[in-house]
């Protein structure tokens, strides 16, 4: 007998409690934006930030309200864009893929006679392992260019995607896997990654502004501003500014001819390098 | 009466305070302890559903379960309790207080399952505490599980700042901090008033 008890008073206490929160879901009910939900479904739900919101619902709410513009989302790219356009009603542009590139090519390494290659050092570094940490030492950090990737991998802690990776002493990113949010960039004490267009084979990748022979004597892989890739660029795409090549993406057609007379060998065409490889 | 008041305030935020002393809730106290200021809203949240759950359970017990001498569903009946009043009350900050209802996001619904609550629950029935009582041992319990999970918080903010050795990293030094700062608690054993 007891136990029936037991069960009617639990059974009906249940009963009850599920009866308030019937009401109570009746009468606090929010009405919520059916295409919020849409937004949030077609985001890449990475939170990478890399659209400036507190992650990707941060983002869709703020499409939502008008404060954002459509196509902001670099991991999702096109397709993500125009799905975001269909839900919204209105039409996006078609949003081109980009992806990181470090500005640094100071890989450590050894040439064919042995001699050692890359960025060179002024010393060991022992201190927190951490780039903005080693900026701060030993009159901006521990290598001799005061332009160079410290290789303490910050923007490998930044990244979502496992795209950005240190070899030999250097960030490296795999553009497969890079999505183009820049986080990584934003971790960068010495702002030496910038976006580039996906699939754009004709890269330099360098940043000291230092004098040539200032260069040369921190590097073997560094820019000295010799200008005769701006003198052979047929499309005036690439520039020497002070001391350093900087190529103007938007109006270089990647036709190579300046990674073949760059006498650091600094412009990398990719595709050349690939085909030499085969 | 003012005695009785100043002693539980006493054991509930110090002597016997829910995580440090007894160890309950430690859940969120390990979860929810990385910043601050999250440690903020969750200790209000905890206190907040402590007091709301103290009064609920005492009806309960008083009116249902002693009253049909079914004392022994107490932990039951409780958790059920428990349960359905934070689904109240996530559906009314969701409405009422939409800021409040973001910052406490998740940690609410974990609450449902912090065996703090459920603790002081079962604690003031034990105790023959009142209604008031009971429901000022719930918000002291919770004013406890608050300063409890501040301190950590603070301390666990440093601890990402100093060079811990590498198999320490993470979760092991925060169990160790949380040891050593039972530890401290435990000096507290003993304070009564007369």
């Amino acid at each position: 007998m007891d136990i029936l008890i037991a069960v009617a008073v639990l059974g009906g206490l249940g009963l009850l409690f599920g009866l308030i929160l019937g009401i109570a879901s009746k009468v606090f009910y929010v009405q919520t934006d059916p295409r919020l939900e849409q937004l949030n479904a077609v985001l890449p739900g990475a939170n990478c930030g890399g659209c400036g919101f507190a992650g990707c619902s941060g983002y869709a709410q703020a499409v939502l309200e008008g404060r954002a513009e459509i196509g902001k989302c670099a991991s999702g790219g096109d397709d993500c864009a125009q799905a975001m356009a269909e839900i919204m009603g209105v039409k996006a542009e078609k949003v081109t893929r980009r992806v990181a590139l470090v500005r640094c090519s100071g890989y450590k390494g050894t040439d064919a006679e042995g001699k050692p290659t890359g960025a060179k050092m002024k010393g060991e570094y022992e201190g927190i392992a951490d780039c903005l940490a080693a900026t701060k030492v030993a009159g901006r950090g521990p290598l001799i260019c005061k332009f160079g990737c410290l290789g303490f991998g910050n923007c490998t802690k930044a990244c979502k995607y496992d795209a950005i990776h240190i070899v030999d002493g250097v960030a490296k990113v795999d553009e497969e896997k890079c999505v183009g949010c820049m986080q990584c960039a934003a971790q960068c004490p010495r702002s030496l990654i910038v976006p580039v267009e996906y699939g754009h084979h004709v890269t330099l990748a360098c940043a000291s502004k230092a004098k040539g022979a200032v260069t040369i004597r921190g590097c073997t892989a560094g820019c000295i501003g010799c200008g005769l890739c701006q003198k052979i660029c047929p499309k005036d795409a690439i520039h020497v500014e002070e001391n350093l090549a900087s190529i103007d993406y938007s109006k270089c057609d990647a036709c190579g001819l300046c990674a073949a007379v760059c006498p650091k060998h600094l412009i990398v065409d990719s595709k050349k390098a690939e085909g030499a490889a085969v | 009466m003012i005695m009785e008041i100043v002693g539980i305030l006493l054991s509930a935020i110090l002597t016997e305070n829910f995580i440090l002393v007894k160890f309950y809730g430690i859940c969120p106290f390990m979860g929810v302890s990385k910043k601050t200021d999250t440690a903020l809203g969750m200790g209000m949240a905890v206190t907040f559903v402590m007091a709301l759950a103290s009064a609920a359970c005492w009806a309960v017990n008083e009116w249902i379960l002693t009253a049909l001498s079914l004392e022994y569903m107490q932990t039951v009946a409780f958790i059920l309790v428990i349960a359905a009043i934070v689904q109240v009350v996530e559906m009314f900050l969701k409405k009422s207080v939409p800021a409040l209802y973001q910052a406490l996001g998740v940690y609410l619904p974990l609450i449902t399952t912090n065996c703090a609550v459920l603790g002081v629950a079962l604690v003031n029935v034990q105790s023959g505490y009142s209604f008031l009582l009971s429901v000022l041992n719930g918000a002291a319990g919770g004013v406890g599980f608050t300063i409890a999970i501040v301190l950590f918080s603070s301390i666990r903010e440093r601890l990402d700042e100093s060079d811990v050795p590498e198999s320490f990293r993470g979760f092991p030094i925060a169990l160790i901090a949380a040891g050593l700062l039972a530890l401290a608690f435990m000096g507290f054993s003993g304070l009564s008033i007369a």
